[in-house]
C-alpha cells in the first residue's frame, strides 16, 4: 500500500491507504478523474458464506472500469452491491464502506441510489411492454413530468438504437433481436440519466458483431457517465476499458490501468489468468 | 428488499432505527402493499375458521341432545325429532367404496397406459380430454345417471349381476334401478379423472433407470411396470385414491339423483339408500324444527371432518412421492 | 417348462398392456359419449324459446329458462366480485411477500378450503347470508360461489406470479422502482394472461355448481330483480326438472344440460389451450 500513489492531494491522501495498488501507481491523477465510487474493506456474505474479502477499490468518474476474473470470483457480487441489488437476496449482508460521491450508499434512499446508478443485466430483460414504454418506465416511476417523447428519443439515440426502432416505438420490445433488446435495456437505464452505469456481462448472450456495437457504444457513453462492466471475456476488458480490476476467490488481486494490467501485470496470478492458464 | 435491507444496514452503520425504516418504506408503498395483501390472505384464514365455527355452533342443539349416539342411531325421524346419522354414514361409505372398487383399477390402468405406453403426444392429448371430463358439472352426471344408468341397471345390468352373483348378499333383493350400486357407478365415473391425472403425473416422475434396470434383467414391459414402476409410485397413487375418496364422499348432486333417498341400511347394493350430502341437499330447505336443522348441520360437520382428514393424507402422500420417490417396499 | 413359462409371461404382458389401453379408451369415450348424448337429446329440445321465455307453470308445455340463464350470469358476477379480488390479493401475498410460517399456514388453509365439499360451503353461506335475513337471495348464492372461487384463484395466481422471470423484477428495481411498483407495473402485467385464464377456469368450475345454491340462491320461476330475492340458475333448474315427473321438463333439462356443458367445456377448452400454447407467461 503506497500513499504516494496519489501525490499530495487531500482527497487522495484520505483515500489512498484503502486502495491496494501494489507498487504500480495509476497514471491518472485524481484531479483529472475524481473518484465516483470508493469501495473500502468490503466483506460480503451470503448467509454464513463469505463471497468477497476485504476489497477496496476506487471507481473513477467518466472512465470504464472492468471487473474480470474466473466465474464465481465475486465480481458480479461486487457490482450488485454498488446499487444494493443484492438486498433482494435473503440473508445477504456486507460490511465495510461504499461511498458514492462521498456519501455512504447505505444512508441513501435505495430507490434514489438506483436511479443514480443504473444497471444492465447479463441477459436482456426488456419488460413485456412496448419499446417506448420500456424506455419511459424509469422516468415514469421516478415521477418525471417533462416531455417523455424527447427523453425516449434521446435515450434511444444514446444507445444507438433510435434509427432501428423509430418507426416501431409502440411495438412489443420482445419482438426485437437479442442485441437490440440489450441496447434497449441500456437505453432504459440511460433514460433516467444515471451517474454510473453498471453492466453485468452484458454481451455474454450476444454474437460478436452485436458485442462490438455495444463496446463502441460504451466508449461514447463514458463522457456522460461512469461505467463499471463485469466480464469474463478478457479481450473485451482489454478493448473496452480504461481500468481493470482482477478478482480471484473473492479477493481483489490487482487493479491498474488496462493497458498496464494486460501488458505488465505485477501479480503472478494475474499473469496466469490473462495468459489463459486458468479460469 | 424485505428484511434483508434492515440486516444489511444494521451491521456496520447503526443509525437508521427500525421505526424510521418502516415509515420510509410505508411512504414507498411497499409496506402498504404488504399489509394490504396480507389482510386478504388472512381473510382466507378467517373464512375457513368461520366455516368451522358456524358448523360447530349451529350443530350445537343436535350435539347436545344426541351426543355420540348420533353416529350409531339408525332412525331419522323428523316428526318425533329423533335423528341418527348411521344410515347416511353407511350410505356415504358404501357408495364411495363401490366407486373406488370400479375407479381405482380403471384409473390406474388408464394412467399406466398414458404414462408408460402411449407416446408423449398421445398421452398429453388424452390427459387433456380426461381433465375436461373432470370439469363436467356434477348435475350433468346426475342427469345422465337418471336417464341412462338407472334404466340400464333396472333392465340389463342388474338382472345380469343377479343372475351371475345372486348368491351373494350384495346382489340379492329387489332391484329398483336406483340404489347404492348405481350411485357408486356414477361416482366412479366422476372420480376416475382425478385418479388418472394424479397417478399419471406421479408415474411420470419415476426415473427411467428404474424401468430400464428391470427391462435389462429380462422383465417384460408389463412386469417392469407392475413390479418396479408402480411400487415406486405407490404412495403417490395412494394419494390420488384418497383424493378421489374425499371427492366421492362429498359429492352431492349426482348421488342425490340416483341413490333413491331412503334412510335405510341394507346389505344389498341394489337397495336404495341415502348419503350425508344427499340428505342435506334434499331436506335442508324443508327442515322445520331447530333440532332438525341442527342435525343436518352436524351431518355437514361430519362430512367436513371426513374430507379434511382424507385431503390432508392425500397431500402428504403425493408430496412424499414427488419429493423422494418410493421408499423400499 | 421354461419356454412354457416364457410364453405365459409374454401372453400376460400382451393381455395386461392391451387392458390398460382399453381402460384409457373407455374413460375417454365416456367424455365423448356424454357430449354426444347431450348434443343429441339437448339439441333436439333446444329452441329459441329456451333462451327467451320464462318457465311455464307445472303441467303446461313449452316455455324456456331465460330467467335461469340470466340468474346464472348474475350469480357468477357476484362470485367474481367477491371471490376474485380476495384470491388475487392473497395470491400476490403468497408469491411476493410469502415464505414465512404464516404463508405456509395460508397455503395449507387454501388447500383445505378447496377440498371442502360444495354442499358444506352451501351450509356455511346459508348461515352467513340467509339465517340473519331469514330469506334466500341471489346475494347468498353469490357468497357461496364466491368462497369456492377463492382457493383456485389463489393457487393459480401464485403459480403464474412465481413463473415471472426474476430478471424482469431486477430490471425494474435497478431503475429505482420500489417493490410494490415492480409488482404492479411489471410482474402483474407479465403474468396477467395466466392469472386471467386461471380466474376464468375458477368461474367455469363454479358455474356448474348446484349443491351450494340449493339453500342459498334457491330458485325462482320468475325474473328476480335486484340481488335480494331468490334467483333461478341453470344447474338448479336442471336438477329440479330432471327429478320431476314430466316429460316436457325432462326435455328442457336436457337442453339446459347441453347449454351448461357447452359453456363449461368451451371455457375450459379455451383456457387450457391458451395456457398450453403460451406457457401462460410471455417470458423473455
Amino acid at each position: 500500500m503506497s500513499s504516494a500513489a496519489y501525490g499530495d492531494s487531500a482527497t487522495a491522501a484520505k483515500l489512498a491507504p484503502q486502495v491496494r495498488m501494489m507498487d504500480s501507481p495509476l497514471a491518472v491523477s485524481p484531479k483529472e478523474a475524481p473518484v465516483r465510487f470508493q469501495i473500502s474493506h468490503l466483506d460480503f456474505f451470503y448467509g454464513s458464506k463469505q463471497a468477497v474479502f476485504d476489497l477496496s477499490l476506487p471507481i473513477l468518474a467518466n472512465k470504464i472500469t472492468a471487473l474480470i476474473g474466473p466465474s464465481g470470483c465475486g465480481k458480479s457480487t461486487v457490482l450488485r452491491t454498488l446499487n444494493r441489488m443484492n438486498e433482494m437476496i435473503r440473508h445477504s449482508r456486507f460490511t465495510g464502506e461504499i461511498l458514492l460521491d462521498g456519501q455512504d450508499i447505505r444512508r441513501l434512499e435505495v430507490a434514489g441510489l438506483r436511479r443514480r446508478v443504473g444497471m444492465v443485466f447479463q441477459r436482456p430483460n426488456p419488460f413485456p411492454k412496448s419499446i417506448y414504454d420500456n424506455v419511459a418506465y424509469g422516468l415514469r416511476i421516478n415521477g418525471y413530468t417533462g416531455r417523455l417523447d424527447n427523453m425516449v428519443e434521446h435515450s434511444l439515440r444514446r444507445a444507438a438504437l433510435w434509427d432501428e426502432v423509430k418507426d416501431q416505438l409502440h411495438k412489443s420490445a420482445l419482438a426485437l433481436s437479442g442485441g437490440q433488446q440489450q441496447r434497449l435495456c441500456i437505453a432504459r437505464a440511460l433514460a433516467v440519466d444515471p451517474e454510473v452505469l453498471l453492466l453485468d456481462e452484458p454481451c455474454s448472450a450476444l454474437d460478436p458483431v452485436t458485442t462490438a456495437k455495444i463496446e463502441e457504444l460504451l466508449f461514447h457513453l463514458k463522457d456522460g457517465c461512469t461505467i463499471v462492466i463485469v466480464t469474463h471475456n478478457m479481450q473485451q476488458a482489454a478493448r473496452a476499458s480504461d481500468f481493470t480490476a482482477f478478482m480471484l476467490d473473492g479477493k481483489l488481486i490487482e487493479h491498474a490501468e488496462t493497458s498496464r494490467l494486460f501488458t505488465t501485470p505485477s501479480d503472478p496470478r494475474t499473469e496466469a489468468y490473462i495468459t489463459g492458464r486458468f479460469g | 428488499m424485505s428484511t434483508t435491507a434492515t440486516t444489511t444496514i444494521a451491521h456496520a452503520v447503526p443509525p437508521e432505527a427500525g421505526p424510521r425504516v418502516f415509515l420510509r418504506r410505508l411512504r414507498n408503498g411497499d409496506e402498504v402493499a404488504h399489509v394490504l395483501t396480507l389482510i386478504f390472505a388472512a381473510g382466507i384464514l378467517l373464512i375457513t375458521s368461520l366455516l368451522v365455527y358456524e358448523l360447530w355452533a349451529n350443530s350445537h342443539l343436535s350435539r347436545a341432545k344426541f351426543g355420540w349416539m348420533f353416529f350409531w342411531t339408525r332412525t331419522w325421524d323428523p316428526i318425533f325429532d329423533n335423528f341418527g346419522a348411521a344410515p347416511f354414514i353407511y350410505g356415504t361409505l358404501v357408495t364411495s367404496v363401490v366407486s373406488l372398487l370400479i375407479a381405482v383399477p380403471l384409473g390406474l390402468a388408464a394412467a399406466i397406459f398414458l404414462a408408460e405406453l402411449a407416446p408423449r403426444r398421445v398421452s398429453d392429448a388424452l390427459a387433456f380430454l380426461i381433465d375436461l371430463l373432470a370439469a363436467v358439472p356434477s348435475v350433468i352426471y346426475g342427469l345422465l345417471g337418471i336417464f341412462i344408468v338407472v334404466p340400464l341397471m333396472r333392465t340389463t345390468l342388474g338382472p345380469a349381476l343377479k343372475g351371475a352373483l345372486g348368491f351373494l348378499p350384495f346382489f340379492s333383493g329387489p332391484n329398483y334401478g336406483v340404489g347404492f350400486l348405481t350411485a357408486g357407478i356414477i361416482l366412479a365415473l366422476m372420480v376416475v379423472p382425478f385418479i388418472i391425472s394424479v397417478s399419471r403425473e406421479v408415474l411420470l416422475t419415476v426415473p427411467r433407470e428404474q424401468r430400464e434396470a428391470a427391462l435389462a434383467l429380462g422383465a417384460t414391459r408389463w412386469e417392469a411396470t407392475w413390479q418396479v414402476v408402480v411400487p415406486w409410485a405407490r404412495s403417490g397413487i395412494m394419494g390420488s385414491v384418497f383424493l378421489a375418496l374425499a371427492r366421492a364422499l362429498g359429492e352431492t348432486m349426482a348421488v342425490t339423483m340416483v341413490i333413491g333417498n331412503d334412510p335405510r341400511i341394507s346389505a344389498s347394493l341394489f337397495a336404495p339408500g341415502y348419503t350425508i350430502a344427499a340428505v342435506i341437499a334434499n331436506e335442508f330447505t324443508e327442515a322445520t324444527g331447530d333440532l332438525y336443522l341442527s342435525a343436518l348441520i352436524e351431518l355437514g360437520l361430519v362430512l367436513f371432518l371426513l374430507t379434511f382428514i382424507l385431503n390432508g393424507l392425500a397431500r402428504l402422500l403425493i408430496a412424499a412421492t414427488e419429493r423422494g420417490g418410493g421408499r423400499p417396499a | 417348462m421354461s419356454s412354457l413359462r416364457l410364453g405365459w409371461r409374454k401372453t400376460l404382458n400382451a393381455v395386461m398392456l392391451t387392458l390398460t389401453g382399453v381402460a384409457a379408451l373407455a374413460v375417454v369415450s365416456v367424455l365423448l359419449f356424454i357430449f354426444g348424448y347431450l348434443l343429441y337429446h339437448g339439441g333436439k329440445s333446444l329452441n329459441w324459446d329456451f333462451f327467451t321465455k320464462l318457465p311455464k307453470p307445472v303441467g303446461e308445455t313449452g316455455g324456456g329458462m331465460a330467467n335461469a340463464i340470466v340468474g346464472s350470469l348474475k350469480l357468477l358476477l357476484l362470485a367474481a366480485l367477491m371471490g376474485l379480488p380476495v384470491g388475487l390479493m392473497a395470491g400476490v401475498y403468497l408469491a411476493e411477500f410469502g415464505g414465512t410460517t404464516f404463508a405456509f399456514v395460508i397455503r395449507y388453509t387454501t388447500d383445505l378450503l378447496n377440498g371442502v365439499p360444495s354442499i358444506v360451503i352451501g351450509i356455511f353461506a346459508y348461515s352467513l347470508a340467509v339465517l340473519p335475513v331469514k330469506h334466500f337471495s341471489a346475494l347468498a348464492g353469490g357468497v357461496a360461489l364466491g368462497i369456492m372461487v377463492i382457493p383456485v384463484t389463489v393457487r393459480s395466481t401464485e403459480e403464474f406470479l412465481r413463473a415471472v422471470p426474476v430478471n424482469l423484477r431486477e430490471g425494474a428495481m435497478a431503475l429505482g422502482a420500489s417493490k410494490w411498483r415492480t409488482i404492479a407495473t411489471v410482474v402483474l402485467p407479465a403474468a396477467s394472461g395466466g392469472i386471467l385464464t386461471g380466474m376464468l377456469l375458477a368461474l367455469a368450475r363454479v358455474a356448474g355448481e348446484t349443491a351450494p345454491l340449493l339453500f342459498t340462491a334457491f330458485s325462482n320461476r320468475f325474473w328476480s330483480p335486484g340481488w335480494g330475492q331468490p334467483i333461478a340458475s341453470l344447474p338448479v333448474m336442471i336438477y329440479t326438472y330432471a327429478i320431476a315427473p314430466y316429460d316436457d321438463w325432462h326435455r328442457q333439462a336436457w337442453a339446459a344440460g347441453l347449454v351448461l356443458l357447452a359453456l363449461v367445456l368451451v371455457a375450459n377448452l379455451g383456457c387450457r389451450l391458451i395456457l398450453n400454447r403460451r406457457g401462460a407467461i410471455r417470458s423473455v
